[in-house]
């Protein structure tokens, strides 16, 4: 329906935008300003798992099988959890023991075989193959779909090998994977421009996948209800029983959620990004929960678009079409090519990773360690440039193999089924990985013994079925196995059936592998390179890269750097050497013996550049003597270990003395505070005692000096002194008090107080102060019991200081000051004291009950108090478990309420839980 | 004509104190009760020597005697702080604000007589 000039066109230049971005991402980490040092961009670059398969084949497994498609991201997402733990691990071990592939990994691992290395890389290859074309075969019914829809038979019509675009997108990726993957020869050196690139893809890839979930959601139908009412009503979708359960019951499911949680980790790409790419640990815990984000994403609208391609089209149009053929089938072609793009994204991003990842495998662990082996290499040939062109070389035949595998099946398969293959292949590698993380017995006999047997039941029960069904092999071989023998049959292994084709699979290759890798491993004697390597991987977190100085033989830095120079050039190689001797303040000379530890830095960087096996083989052939014994090696790990134990157990005591140390600071701190409490308390004291004593010593003098004085102004003077005494009387009075009070709860006796009592006599006390002025005094309430818990003399004390502040306070000339006595809300006993005075501003009714505060302005020509008489009676309050506050309304008096728990309640000791600190 | 004291203190009974023995030495006599009042006092007219409380209401000695130091008008004007404040510190910073000297509470009435003679003799004679 669209030209197929304008297709091609789009494509092309998509693919012209992404080499911008990778060389642009290139350039900048060149500069040093690195574009990957980010959790984001990590996060994004690990959703290269979603591929065309989840792009399109999502939508046709949902076709056939309702939610099972979940399955693929349920795994992945519970992986995800377990990442800080699992991933993490692989990642220190990568970047300590410089492991570029999953292949190397495990050669490492057991004793640097170089058996295991090429074993693996093969299962790699092979395995990843029908993944590969699995995304020339997206491609290219994409295109074809954007380019004939609505003609369905033309569709589906194969085409000639020239015809047909999965070719020229093959050829393009090969260009691309080329360029941007085989910058450097050492692997572990980061491909910044292909992670950006892939990054940016999971971007396109999620929009487009959006755009169609939403238009088809939204646009064809009135939201997610709509849809799935009226899909629910169709024939078609009911008789697939897609809205009930999943064919494989819980068997299927839970292989599939296996099989992809190992994926996430084992695919070679996913390797690529997320161990060797990983720039920072940290940035893992980032992706631990934004991936499965994404995930959640890109699967919203997989099953409204397969309901809505099952009520559009006819069982003739492939369902994995359905995401592209339903905006074309509105003419929306628009929408038709950005979905397109999409989907040739996540194809691309897919491609481009694993044929990279699998070429730096295949020419570390199985390439290079043949041609060392056959010593192919004559001193002359310069080795950087000769791997730098195998790499590119294996890209072209990975592609090459990838596009076979595609012409052979083309078609034949849906897209989910072809994935699978390689999830099952792929899954092979977990046993090894993850025993050889955990466990150290695990040993090469049994690894290569596990993974070989793993390997041929995969190919067995998997590959060549998928082959046969394609007609090379004969359908007979399926049906009733090679020759007639009926326990042979590739889906029905030793008689077992009743499982699909997968789960069967999964379940024969799981239990060869791992049994095998656990029998063989119980029973056989482990070299000590084995021994070394697994101490080495398993206690990764105690380990630093000066570790493992395993060379007691000698070697001149002139031999090191010549070799290191063979394979990376002579100018980077004199660079590393320079800059490692300068880390350790070494001046070295070309002559001189190098030491151990230069030794294993070239041995790293070598395995780099040509895997663990060959960089162990190639140190060797120059280092003169042996390496060191086993015996050796595990006592200089010990040392190592024992070394980070104690640096720990020094650190957690200088953690334990920083904090003692932080202690005594505060400590400290509130002592000093205390202090200066103190100091200003003494200040304020000796200020109140100063004042009214200045008074009394000028008229006393006065009075003295002046002996002919009126009598009149003589009586005046007199009256002065002696209010001024009694008012340091009072000062004084308190100061003891307050004094007593904070000495704290010893001396103060425990009794039942009637608080109408208290209120009575403490009216009858004061009843002086009042009848000397104009004040009326009353008391009122007292009906009902008022008991508490207390010290009768403190509680006197407080109503005594409530009354003599408001006979202060209230009106000079129609003075009226009430006291009164009842119940509180609750179990409490309350007495109020009201004064008609001229009230309190809200911002005084807190501070009042502060020392020394008092309220100035309003108390002119007014007695002074000592500031204290409140501040007592909150302390006796509190004491009591009570609490006192003063309720005002300035110009209308104030009454003062003190509630205290009734007796007979939980509270009977006093002041416990008084902080009278702040008071001394 | 006799010269005029201003008396500033929030404590009646010390200005009545001051006030008897101000007349006492034949100077004329105001007084307040708080910082603020003393600024507005010497709004109308400047007095001939201030004696100043610290611990007030509404502005306290301190922030009046730095008010005194910056007004141009009243430059020369003497400032002799009272204070129960007794302390080296609190002494040193009326000082360091412009005060012309600091007589701590309680005092001798015959120091504080001497005290403000003396100043306004020197400022007299000084010109």
């Amino acid at each position: 329906m669209l030209p197929e000039w304008s297709i091609l066109l789009v494509s092309a230049l998509y693919v012209g935008l992404l080499f911008g971005i990778a060389y642009f991402a290139d350039k900048l980490g060149d500069r040093g300003r690195s574009l990957v040092n980010n959790p984001y961009v990590y996060t994004l670059s690990i959703a290269v798992y979603c591929t065309a398969w989840t792009f399109y084949g999502s939508v046709g497994l949902a076709t056939q099988s309702g939610m099972a498609f979940l399955t693929i991201y349920l795994g992945p997402t519970l992986m995800a959890a377990l990442w800080w733990l699992v991933l993490r691990k692989i990642v220190r071990i990568s970047k300590l023991y410089r492991i570029t592939s999953i292949a190397d990994f495990i050669a490492s691992r057991y004793g640097k075989s170089m058996a295991l290395g090429g074993l693996a890389a093969v299962i790699a290859v092979i395995g990843i193959t029908p993944y590969i074309a699995l995304q020339l075969q997206a491609v290219s019914s994409s295109f074809d779909v954007l380019l004939y829809f609505p003609d369905v038979e033309a569709m589906e019509t194969p085409r000639g090998v020239w015809d047909d675009k999965a070719l020229y997108v093959a050829v393009l990726l090969a260009a691309f994977a080329i360029l941007f993957g085989t910058r450097h020869i050492d692997a572990t050196e980061r491909l910044e421009g292909m992670v950006v690139a892939v990054a940016f893809e999971s971007v396109v890839k999620l929009v487009a996948f959006l755009s169609a979930g939403i238009f088809v959601t939204f646009w064809l139908f009135n939201g997610f209800s709509d849809l799935f009412a009226r899909a629910a009503s169709h024939e078609a979708i009911q008789s697939l029983g897609l809205l009930h359960e999943i064919p494989g019951g819980y068997g299927a499911w839970l292989t599939l959620t296996i099989l992809s949680a190992f994926a996430i980790i084992f695919l070679p790409r996913q390797w690529q990004v997320t161990v060797v790419e990983n720039v920072n640990e940290d940035h893992i815990r980032t992706a631990s929960w934004l991936f499965p984000l994404y995930l959640l994403a890109i699967n919203l609208f997989v099953l409204p678009i397969a309901l809505a391609g099952m009520t559009a089209f006819g069982p003739e149009m492939s369902p994995d079409n359905y995401v592209l053929a339903l905006p074309l089938a509105e003419g929306h072609g628009a929408l038709g090519l950005l979905i397109y793009i999409g989907g040739f994204s996540a194809a691309t991003g897919m491609v481009i990773v694993a044929t990279i990842a699998l070429a730096i495998m295949v020419s570390n662990d199985l390439v290079v360690p043949i041609l060392l082996r056959k010593q192919a290499l004559s001193p002359s040939v310069d080795l950087s440039r000769l791997i730098v062109n195998i790499r590119r070389l294996l890209i072209c035949c990975i592609l090459l193999l990838g596009y076979l595998y595609y012409l052979l099946i083309a078609d034949a398969y849906a897209l989910v089924s072809i994935g699978l293959i390689s999830f099952v292949a792929v899954a092979q590698f977990a046993p090894p990985i993850l025993a050889g993380m955990f466990w150290k017995g695990a040993s090469r006999a049994g690894a290569l013994a596990g993974l070989s047997a793993g390997f041929l039941f995969w190919l067995y029960t998997l590959l060549l079925p998928s082959l046969a069904e394609t007609g090379i092999l004969g359908q007979g071989f399926i049906a009733h196995g090679p020759g007639g023998i009926e326990w042979l049959r590739p889906y029905g292994l030793f008689g077992i059936t009743g499982m699909d084709p997968i789960t069967h699979a999964f379940f024969w290759t799981m239990l060869v592998n791992a049994g095998l890798l656990w029998g063989i491993s119980m029973f056989s004697r482990r070299g000590d390179m084995e021994r070394i390597q697994a101490a080495l991987f398993v206690d990764v977190f105690l380990r630093s890269e000066r570790d493992a100085r395993f060379w007691q033989g000698t070697a001149t830095v002139g031999d090191l750097q010549e070799l290191l120079g063979r394979f990376i050039g002579n100018e980077q190689a004199s660079r590393i050497i320079y800059e490692h001797a300068e880390t350790r303040g070494d001046r070295l000379a070309d002559t001189e013996q190098a030491r151990p530890e230069l030794v294993h830095h070239v041995e790293r960087v070598l395995a780099g550049s040509i895997g663990s096996a060959s960089a162990r083989v190639m140190v060797s052939s120059i280092v003169k003597g042996e390496a060191l014994s086993f015996e050796g090696v595990m006592e200089i790990l010990d040392a190592t270990s024992r070394t980070i134990e104690y640096s720990r157990r020094l650190e957690q005591k200088s953690k334990e003395l920083e904090q003692a140390t932080q202690e005594l600071r505060a400590a400290n701190e509130r002592l000093k505070e205390l202090d200066h409490l103190k100091d200003e308390f003494v200040s304020m004291v000796s200020h109140e005692l100063r004042t009214p004593l200045t008074s009394i010593r000028a008229f006393g003098e006065i009075l003295l000096n002046n002996p002919e004085m009126d009598t009149a102004q003589r009586q005046q003077f007199l009256d002065v002194v002696v209010r001024e005494s009694e008012r340091l009387t009072r000062l004084i009075n308190q100061v003891l008090d307050l004094s007593k009070i904070e000495s704290g709860s010893a001396e103060w006796q425990l009794a039942d107080v009637d608080m109408d009592r208290i209120g009575r006599e403490a009216v009858e006390a004061t009843r002086q102060i009042f009848s000397e002025g104009k004040t009326e005094l009353r008391i009122e309430g007292g009906a009902g019991d008022a008991t508490v818990k207390g010290d009768p003399d403190r509680l006197m004390q407080l109503a005594i200081n409530l009354l003599s502040n408001a006979a202060k306070f209230s009106d000079p000339d129609h003075g009226r000051v009430r006291l009164r006595v009842d119940d509180g809300p609750g179990d409490t006993v309350q007495l109020a004291v009201t004064d008609n005075g001229p009230g309190i501003g809200e911002s005084d009714r807190q501070r009042i009950f502060e020392k020394f505060h008092q309220v100035s302005d309003l108390q002119a020509g007014k007695p002074k108090g000592s500031g204290l008489g409140l501040a007592i009676c909150r302390l006796i309050a509190e004491a009591h478990w009570g609490t006192i506050w003063v309720e005002s309304e300035p110009g209308e008096g104030s009454t003062f309420i003190c509630r205290l728990p009734r007796a007979g309640g939980e509270h009977c000791d006093l002041t416990a839980h008084v902080d009278f600190s702040g008071w001394r | 004509m006799s010269q005029e004291i201003l008396i500033v203190d929030d404590e009646a009974n010390i200005v009545l104190s001051l006030e008897f023995l101000m007349k006492q030495a034949g100077f004329q006599v105001r007084t307040a009760e708080d910082g603020e009042q003393a600024l507005e006092a010497m709004e109308d007219h400047p007095p001939d020597l201030v004696l100043l409380d610290v611990m007030m209401p509404r502005k306290n000695g301190y922030e009046v005697c730095e008010e005194i130091r910056r007004r141009p008008e009243w430059a020369g004007l003497p400032v002799v702080m009272l204070t129960a404040k007794g302390r080296d510190v609190e002494r040193e910073k009326g000082l360091a604000l412009g005060a012309d000297d600091y007589i701590t509470k309680p005092f001798s009435t015959q120091e504080v007589v001497d005290k403000v003679k003396e100043i306004l003799r020197d400022r007299q004679g000084g010109g």
